[in-house]
């Protein structure tokens, strides 16, 4: 292949990425639904805020680390340390499951202060808005699996860096949209 | 790798493993690789086209069954009682059945055959083709976007065959109704289906969307420039950035619905009492602080836009074979797509002309009313560059011409009326009567069933190698557009006269009394149409195995890169390298050539386009 060809390569986005930032337009649009419906239900009548438990906190730290160790998987893919990059990405796979654990943990205490289901104050939108926000993790968590198992069962060498890319970018996505999603719900919950 | 990369380098970067995997798997394939699972976008697209025409007759049938009550309250037909059972029992339709019917018939046909079987269809077959790429950018989301939308219809089918039916509250799911399952047989069971269906269709329409987004901007061809693209594929573009955008507002609303169906939350409900069936008095639920108005700020997000998921399209498809079949360059092409771009910009903003009686603060309504009629700007271009495109043009009367052709009427038509109802004022008139049936059918859903039908016929020879039968192409042309304007027409004056939609039997309001032998004629147009689809679908399957081979690969003497595929392509389309570009698609008889190709080089004498 000419170089020229190889330089237009690099200029040019991969269409598998520009596929994920297009879904990630599609998410925001999602949860921006979901927060509007928040704001213009919390200016109503019988509305209840709530008090944020601790654990949400720690939860908080583990995606972030998580995105962290998702980077470094990137970085060393690149690099061909194949080692060093499945065990980062068994790394974020068991920091995504912790997450999710977390955040149920997090639901249960919610729970157990009697934020059931019943009414439609600030607890009630926490339950849809992480909890979809979970299953979006969870999404993650189950891609994450199949690119571990393949970096395993590996007949067929690696070279590609776009799934990783993609699958990082996704991960970092999951990791801000949680960010916002715990400030708004800190700010106006 | 072949030569024909090298040359083309872009195709490279984007190609490079699909093209291969295919070339080494060609003889591999099986039925169900070559037919079922297929990842080839062409063949998606006909799975697409075959499902909607499928849910076309459903969807079709229900409306007949719902004319038959409104133009003959009175009479009863045994035969609706021997197939339907306890619905139809006496041969007269029962109010339940009949809210199940007008319910399904909008949602049938609004997502399933005029979404999903429109621009599935014609995104799927098209965009790859005229822009010279092998395939979409994901082959296998695009694979997965049918087999979502594949699985809606099955979760939607068997709805309809449940003890309680389908769902029955409009296609529009207004809660309280559709949130109580106590509300009416139809918030039961149907109702969460109906839920879950749409949720699969979400899934299957924003898999879609992302792929013809990513395809057009990354996978055009050599020297095929955003602006040397065909108006289709801009029309395609914009619609899938409108579906993008506003499905997953309509999923969150569903999913809130869904909470407060099964799992008591109150974000719809408030204030609910209702008199217990069994005559224990009144009941009053515990639900507290809901808003509906909520939950239709959250439909109408979508639901305006969608309105233009489905129309766009079918502005695309006329522009292009309006060009192609007057022998005419498109006039305006600059306008067409700044107006396409207009209306994509102000979808998003005049959603609340749907709610301008359900409670929506006066103030914020005029606004929404001085957007909506923004509107009419970008549809007054659009209408005015087709008109051009056709004035003095040189033109075939294909079935396809006349279907474009009538789109544009219709498009007038339709939009004329839109102008009262944009009026909040006129609107607290005109509201929720026959007139707003009227106004939506003729823009929106027979307009682009027309631009459906015109894209069928003019495609057809690259879908499948052969012709349609012309002289029932006409027939149906003929058929559809007089029927359609005897169907729709009348409804004006109905509206006007306050004639409410959505009611079972008007018969004991004597001011309608005088509109009770146009109802019936209305009904009598009706089954006349729907029998001429009919018609139209034998055509259609016939004319797949029988229909008169295409010897020429490009029977329209058309510009568009699609045409320059073998006629029967492979998967991966072009047999060579892929075609380069080298200007745009609507050279039409320039420099005493009926056309030139977008293939052809720009001569020396030859002003650039």
């Amino acid at each position: 292949m000419s170089t020229v060809s190889i330089e237009r390569q690099r200029k040019k986005i991969h269409p598998h990425k520009f596929t994920m930032w297009v879904a990630i337009g599609s998410m925001v649009m999602m949860f921006a639904g979901l927060t509007s419906a928040f704001i213009v239900k919390s200016n109503q009548a019988g509305w209840k805020t709530i008090n944020i438990p601790g654990v949400f906190w720690i939860s908080t730290a583990v995606i972030i680390a998580s995105s962290i160790t998702v980077q470094m998987a990137l970085r060393s893919f690149k690099q061909r340390e194949m080692n060093q990059y499945r065990f980062l990405t068994g790394l974020t796979l068991v920091l995504g499951a912790a997450f999710v654990v977390l955040q149920w943990i997090g639901f249960q205490q919610l729970w157990e202060q009697k934020i059931t289901f019943r009414g439609s104050g600030a607890g009630q939108f926490l339950y849809v808005i992480f909890g979809l926000h979970a299953v979006h993790v969870l999404g993650g968590i189950i891609a994450l699996i199949i690119m571990f198992i393949k970096a395993f069962a590996g007949k067929v060498k690696l070279y590609s860096s776009v799934p990783v890319e993609v699958m990082a970018t996704y991960w970092h996505f999951v990791d801000i949209l949680w960010l916002y999603l715990l400030i708004f719900f800190l700010i106006i919950g | 790798m072949s030569d024909a990369m090298h040359i083309h380098p872009e195709v490279v970067t984007t190609h490079d493993v699909h093209h291969d995997e295919h070339h080494v798997h060609h003889h591999k394939e099986t039925f169900i690789s070559k037919y079922i699972f297929s990842m080839d976008h062409k063949t998606i697209g006909k799975q697409f086209l075959i499902t909607g025409i499928i849910w076309a007759i459903i969807g079709g049938l229900f409306s007949v069954l719902f004319r038959l009550q409104l133009g003959y309250p009175d009479t009863h037909f045994p035969i609706l009682e021997t197939v339907f059972g306890k619905w139809a029992e006496g041969g007269q339709i029962k109010p339940e059945f009949y809210y199940a019917l007008i319910t399904m018939h909008g949602t049938v046909l609004v997502f399933f055959v005029l979404t999903a079987g429109l621009s599935g269809t014609f995104a799927n077959i098209l965009i790859p083709l005229q822009l010279g790429a092998r395939d979409m950018a994901s082959p296998f989301l695009n694979m997965l976007s049918y087999w979502f939308f594949f699985m809606a219809s099955i979760v939607m089918i068997s709805s309809l065959f449940i003890s309680t039916g389908p769902a029955a509250g409009g296609w529009t799911v207004y809660p309280p109704l559709s949130a109580l399952g106590q509300a009416s047989e139809g918030s039961k069971l149907g109702m969460d289906l109906w839920i879950v269906s749409m949720a699969l269709f979400v899934v299957s329409s924003l898999l879609g969307g992302l792929n013809y987004i990513s395809t057009i901007l990354n996978l055009r061809t050599k020297g095929m420039s955003m602006t040397r693209m065909p108006l289709t594929i801009w029309a395609m573009f914009f619609t899938a950035i409108l579906g993008v955008l506003s499905f997953p507002v309509l999923l969150s609303g569903l999913i809130l619905l869904l909470f407060d169906r099964n799992l008591g939350t109150s974000f719809y409900l408030s204030d609910i009492v209702f008199a217990d069936p069994n005559g224990a008095g009144m009941i009053i639920l515990p639900n507290e602080g809901g808003s509906a108005i909520l939950f239709q700020h959250l439909f109408w997000f979508l639901g305006h836009p969608e309105v233009y998921i489905i129309l766009l399209p079918a502005m695309g498809m006329v522009s292009e074979i309006l060009s192609v079949n007057s022998r005419k360059p498109i006039f305006g092409y600059m306008a067409m797509l700044g107006s396409l771009f207009a209306i994509a910009i102000l979808a998003f903003l005049v959603w609340a002309h749907h709610m301008f009686v359900t409670g929506l603060n006066p103030f914020l309504g005029s606004i929404f009313v001085l957007l909506t009629l923004l509107i009419a700007v970008p549809s007054a271009i659009k209408v005015f560059n087709w008109l051009t495109t056709l004035w003095r043009g040189n033109i075939r009367f294909t079935p396809a011409t006349l279907f474009a052709i009538g789109f544009v009427s219709l498009f007038i038509s339709g939009g004329l009326t839109g102008i009262f109802l944009g009026n909040s004022t006129i609107d607290i008139h005109l509201h929720d009567t026959m007139f707003v049936v009227a106004h939506f059918h003729i823009v929106m859903g027979v307009a682009s069933m027309f631009g459906m039908f015109a894209g069928i016929y003019h495609w057809f020879p690259k879908m499948f190698g052969r012709y349609m039968n012309s002289t029932l192409g006409y027939i149906h042309f003929w058929v559809t557009i007089v029927g359609s304007y005897l169907i729709f027409w009348p409804m004006h004056y109905e509206g006007l006269a306050g004639m409410p939609r959505r009611y079972l039997d008007k018969s004991s309001w004597v001011s309608f009394t005088q509109f009770g032998e146009l109802d019936k004629m209305i009904t009598i147009v009706s089954i006349i149409v729907f029998a001429v689809q009919l018609m139209f679908v034998f055509n259609f399957f016939y004319s797949i195995f029988k229909g008169r081979k295409v010897t020429t690969p490009n029977p329209w003497g058309s510009n568009t890169l699609e045409w320059t595929t073998p006629i029967r392509p492979g998967h991966g389309n072009w047999e060579g390298e892929i075609p380069e570009v080298h200007r745009w698609p609507y050279d039409y008889a320039k420099d005493g050539r009926e056309f030139i190709p977008q293939t052809e080089p720009v001569g020396e004498n030859e002003s650039k386009h």
